[in-house]
C-alpha cells in the first residue's frame, strides 16, 4: 500500500504526557463545557504549568453545540495559537495525537491540550442519535430508531453468520473487560459479570443483548502533547509515538462492514514503527460493541480475517492474562462518555506506559497499541485509526 | 407466513384510547425525492446522468464522478437480505409502542446497500423486493417484501402501518345516491371493510342500486347532505367515532364556463358541494379521526377525496366546476398537513372523465365508477397518497409535465 508513497516522518522529539480522566457519572446536569473545562484544568495542574503555557488545543465533543472549539476557547479564557476540533467520535483520541504531534514538531505550538468530553442529560442520547448525520436522519433513524444498537446488530448478525463467532465468544471478551474494570476506580460498572449473566441478559436488538451495549454517561478525558525536552524539564513521565494511522470511509464497496480501515493501513503502521503485533504488550481497542473488538484483532494483524473467534478462545484478556486487553475495562464496563469514549483507550495506554495505571497496571508494559473507530454515519463506522505508543522512560 | 388479521373486537369504552405518535419525520430536501415516488407507488432512486451510478442515501452530487446531475428514475427493486435484526428497544415513542420491529440490510441488485423495514415473510439471506411506502409521518420508507407474494402478507403489522387497508375498517361514503358512491361502497365491502356508512343526501329520491346496497347488513344508511352544516354535524355526532376511512363521493358537476352567464349560481353550487362540503366534513370528522389514528387494528387511517385531473388543469368548457376542483385540491393539501399530524393519510384521487349521468355528453374513453372504486381500494392497500386513474388522467398529467402551457391551450379548444 505504502510502496509508492513518500516515507513518512517519525514523531521524534514529541512526548505525550499527563493522562487525565474526569470521573464519569451516568447523568450530569452540567453542560459539555463544564466537563471539557475540568479536563483542561486537570491537565494544567497535573503538568504543573500555567494556563497560558497551553498554546494549542484540540477538542472533541458531541454535546458542545451550538459551540465549537472556538466558542469553548472564549468560555475557558484561552488564547491558543493553534486550535483544532475533531468530530470523529471513537477515532478522536488517535487522530488528535496525530494532529497535535505534528503541530508540536513543526513548532506551530509548544504545548497542545487534547481534550474530549460530553455531558449526558436524560435526553442527550436520544437527541444525539436522532440528529447524528444526514444519512442517518434520511436512511437509518426512520427504520425503528434503534440507534447504534441496531446498526451494530446488523454488523454482528452478518459477522456471526459468516465467520462463526458465537455469543460465548463475545461474552468472553465482555467478562474479561469487566474483570479489568473492577480494578479501575473510574469504571461505572462495579459488579462482576459472569458468562451466564451475559448470555441470559435481556435481548435489545437481536443478536445484541444488554451486556453488548455501552452505557451512555458523562465524563471527560485528556492528555498533553509537547516536546520531549519540555516533558523532561517538567519532570513528567512521557510516552513516545512510534507510529500512527488513520483512514476514513474505507472499503466503500463492501456490502456490509466486516472490516475497518485498519486492514488498509496496518502494514504501514507496523513498518513505520519497525514492529510487529507480537511485540505489543497490551491492546486498547474501541469497544462500543464486542464485534468491533473482533474486527480489530483481525484488521490489526493479531489473527487472520474470520479467525478472531478462535483467537478469543485461545487467549485470556485480563490485565494479568496472556493478552492484556482494554485494561481499563473499556467502554463496555467504564461507560461511554460521548467523544471521551474515543479517548478512553488512548489515555489508559498513556497510564500503562507511565506507570500510573494503578491496579490496572500491566507489569513491564513497554509498547502498547491503541485503536479508534467511530461515526456510524449511515450503515457502518467510517473513521478508523491506531497508534503504537512506547514508554519514554526506562522501566 | 403472516397470520391472517383477526377481526378486532368491539371497543371497550372503559379503556383509554392510545393517542397517535409518528415515526421520525426529518428528512433532507434531496431525500424527499423518495417521497415523491412513494406518494404514487413508484420505486425511484437517484441515478447519475453522467456515469449512471445509482445513489443511496439521496445525495447532492454523485458519489462516483462528483457530477451534480442526479436524476430520479425508476430502478430495479430486487435485492438480497444480507443482515437482519429484530428491535426490542427503540429510542422513538412510535416504534416503542410497536415492538418488536424487524429491520435489515438489503444489498440491491442495482448496487447500493439500504437499511429497510423487513417483512416478516422475508427469509434471512434470501431474495427480496424493495418497495417505497409512506410511513405514518407521511415520509417515504423502504420496505423489503418477500420475492413473491405470500398469503396474508398485507396483514403483517409492519406493512399495515404503511398502508390504509380497508380490511376490518369502517368506511363512510358520503354520497351513496351517486353511481360513484355505490361503486365505492361495494368495493370497500369486497375489500373486507367491516361496515359502510352510506350517506343519503336525497331521501326523496329512490335509487334502486342504493336500496340494494342498503339491504346488506354491513351497510348503515345515514342522512347526510354536505351542503348542510347541521346535517354533517348530526352524522358526525352519531357515527364520527367509528369512521376509520372517509371517502367523499359528494360531487357537483355541471357544464359551463364563466362568460356564458350573468350569475355565479353554478359556480357557487359547485363550491358549496365540492369545496365547502369538504371543509364541513373535515371540521366534523377530522378531529375524531385524528383521535383514533393509533387505536389498534382498526385505527382511523385515511381520508379520500375524489377530485378530477381537471383540478390540475382547468377544462374551460366546465370552468366553474374546474375552479371548484382546484379549490378542493388546495383544501385537500391543507387537510393533508392537518390530518398528517396524527398520521391520518389524505388520498387524492384524480380520475379522468367518468361514465355517469352528468358526463353524458363527454366522448369516450370514460371510466366506469367501479374502476375508480377499485383504484381507490388499491391505493389504500398500497398506501399511496396521489392516484391518477385512467388513461386520460395519466395522459394529461404527462402532458402537464412536458409543457403545461400547451395543455392550457389545448384544453381551451375542447
Amino acid at each position: 500500500m505504502s510502496g509508492s508513497q513518500r516515507p513518512r516522518l517519525g514523531y521524534d522529539g514529541v512526548a505525550v504526557v499527563t493522562p487525565v480522566t474526569i470521573p464519569y457519572v451516568r447523568y450530569s446536569t452540567h453542560s459539555a463545557h463544564w466537563w471539557l473545562g475540568r479536563a483542561l484544568g486537570a491537565l494544567i495542574r497535573g503538568a504543573g504549568i500555567a494556563k497560558s503555557d497551553v498554546d494549542g488545543v484540540c477538542v472533541s465533543s458531541f454535546t458542545l453545540g451550538p459551540d465549537t472549539a472556538v466558542g469553548l476557547m472564549q468560555h475557558l479564557g484561552m488564547s491558543p495559537r493553534w486550535l483544532d476540533h475533531i468530530p470523529m467520535g471513537g477515532a478522536s483520541g488517535v487522530v488528535a495525537v496525530r494532529r497535535a504531534a505534528r503541530a508540536v514538531q513543526a513548532g506551530d505550538a509548544e504545548v497542545v491540550a487534547c481534550i474530549a468530553g460530553d455531558t449526558n442529560q436524560v435526553d442527550s442520547f436520544r437527541n444525539t442519535v436522532s440528529q447524528f448525520s444526514r444519512f442517518a436522519q434520511d436512511a437509518v433513524y426512520p427504520y425503528g430508531a434503534g440507534g447504534p444498537n441496531a446498526s451494530f446488530a446488523l454488523l454482528t448478525d452478518y459477522y456471526m453468520k459468516h465467520y462463526g463467532a458465537t455469543r460465548e465468544d463475545f461474552g468472553k471478551l465482555c467478562v474479561a473487560q469487566r474483570d479489568n474494570a473492577l480494578k479501575n476506580p473510574h469504571a461505572l460498572m462495579k459488579k462482576p459479570l459472569t458468562l451466564a449473566q451475559y448470555i441470559d441478559a435481556k435481548p435489545i436488538t437481536d443478536p445484541i443483548h444488554l451486556f453488548d451495549c455501552v452505557m451512555p454517561c458523562a465524563g471527560a478525558e485528556g492528555y498533553l502533547v509537547m516536546t520531549e525536552d519540555r516533558a523532561r524539564s517538567l519532570e513528567l513521565p512521557f510516552v513516545r509515538i512510534r507510529s500512527t494511522i488513520e483512514r476514513h470511509n474505507a472499503f466503500p464497496e463492501d456490502p456490509i462492514q466486516f472490516r475497518g480501515g485498519w486492514a488498509m493501513d496496518k502494514d504501514a503502521l507496523y513498518a513505520h514503527a519497525d514492529a510487529a503485533p507480537e511485540d505489543i504488550d497490551f491492546l486498547e481497542t474501541y469497544d462500543d460493541y464486542p464485534v468491533i473488538n473482533m474486527m480489530q484483532f483481525e484488521d490489526l494483524g493479531f489473527c487472520a480475517k474470520g479467525e478472531a473467534a478462535a483467537f478469543v478462545r485461545k487467549h485470556s484478556f485480563t490485565i494479568d492474562g496472556d493478552f492484556p486487553f482494554n485494561t481499563s475495562g473499556g467502554q463496555l464496563s467504564v461507560g461511554q462518555a460521548g467523544a471521551a469514549g474515543g479517548y478512553l483507550g488512548f489515555v489508559q495506554a498513556l497510564r500503562q506506559l507511565t506507570d500510573s495505571a494503578g491496579r490496572t497496571q500491566v507489569s513491564g508494559a513497554k509498547l502498547g497499541l491503541v485503536s479508534g473507530f467511530g461515526m456510524i454515519n449511515y450503515d457502518r463506522g467510517l473513521c478508523s485509526g491506531a497508534a503504537l505508543l512506547e514508554r519514554g522512560h526506562a522501566l | 407466513m403472516s397470520a391472517p388479521l383477526v377481526k378486532p373486537k368491539k371497543k371497550n369504552p372503559v379503556e383509554r384510547t392510545r393517542l397517535p405518535t409518528r415515526p421520525p419525520a426529518s428528512r433532507s430536501r434531496s431525500a424527499q425525492g423518495l417521497t415523491r415516488a412513494a406518494a404514487e407507488g413508484r420505486f425511484e432512486m437517484q441515478v447519475c446522468s453522467e456515469c449512471n451510478t445509482l445513489q443511496y442515501p439521496a445525495r447532492e452530487v454523485c458519489c462516483s464522478c462528483l457530477s451534480e446531475h442526479l436524476q430520479w428514475k425508476p430502478v430495479d427493486n430486487r435485492g438480497e437480505l444480507i443482515a437482519t435484526t429484530t428491535l426490542r428497544h427503540s429510542n422513538d415513542l412510535y416504534f416503542r409502542e410497536r415492538l418488536p420491529w424487524r429491520v435489515g440490510t438489503v444489498k440491491m441488485a442495482a448496487g447500493p446497500v439500504v437499511v429497510a423495514h423487513i417483512h416478516e415473510d422475508c427469509v434471512a439471506d434470501g431474495p427480496v423486493r424493495l418497495a417505497l411506502k409512506l410511513d405514518r409521518s407521511g415520509q417515504a420508507v423502504l420496505h423489503a417484501l418477500p420475492e413473491k407474494d405470500t398469503p396474508n402478507m398485507n396483514d403483517a403489522a409492519q406493512l399495515r402501518e404503511s398502508a390504509c387497508d380497508p380490511k376490518f375498517r369502517r368506511v363512510l361514503v358520503t354520497d351513496g345516491k351517486s353511481a360513484m358512491g355505490q361503486a365505492v361502497a361495494k368495493a370497500m365491502l369486497d375489500a373486507g371493510a367491516s361496515a359502510v356508512f352510506l350517506g343519503d343526501p336525497t331521501r326523496w329520491k329512490t335509487v334502486a342500486a342504493f336500496d340494494t346496497l342498503a339491504a346488506d347488513p354491513r351497510v348503515q344508511i345515514v342522512e347526510l347532505d354536505v351542503t348542510d352544516t347541521d346535517s354533517v354535524d348530526r352524522v358526525a355526532a352519531s357515527i364520527g367515532g367509528k369512521v376509520e376511512i372517509l371517502v367523499n363521493t359528494a360531487s357537483y358537476l355541471r357544464d359551463g364556463g364563466i362568460l356564458g352567464r350573468k350569475d355565479v349560481i353554478l359556480a357557487r353550487d359547485a363550491m358549496e358541494v365540492n369545496v365547502l362540503g369538504l371543509m364541513r366534513l373535515a371540521q366534523a370528522f377530522g378531529p375524531g379521526m385524528c383521535f383514533r389514528a393509533a387505536d389498534g387494528t382498526n385505527s382511523a387511517v385515511a381520508w379520500v377525496n375524489i377530485l378530477s385531473i381537471h383540478a390540475l388543469a382547468a377544462l374551460p368548457a366546465r370552468g366553474a366546476w374546474s375552479a371548484s376542483m382546484a379549490a378542493a385540491l388546495s383544501a385537500a393539501q391543507t387537510l393533508r398537513a392537518e390530518l398528517g399530524g396524527a398520521g391520518v393519510r389524505v388520498l387524492n384521487v384524480f380520475p379522468g372523465p367518468i361514465d355517469e349521468e352528468w358526463e353524458q355528453l363527454t366522448p369516450p374513453p370514460k371510466l366506469a365508477p367501479s374502476a375508480v372504486a377499485k383504484a381507490i381500494v388499491k391505493s389504500l392497500q398500497d398506501g399511496v397518497e396521489d392516484a391518477y386513474v385512467g388513461d386520460i388522467a395519466e395522459e394529461i398529467r404527462e402532458r402537464l409535465r412536458e409543457n403545461h402551457k400547451a395543455v392550457e391551450r389545448e384544453l381551451g379548444n375542447q
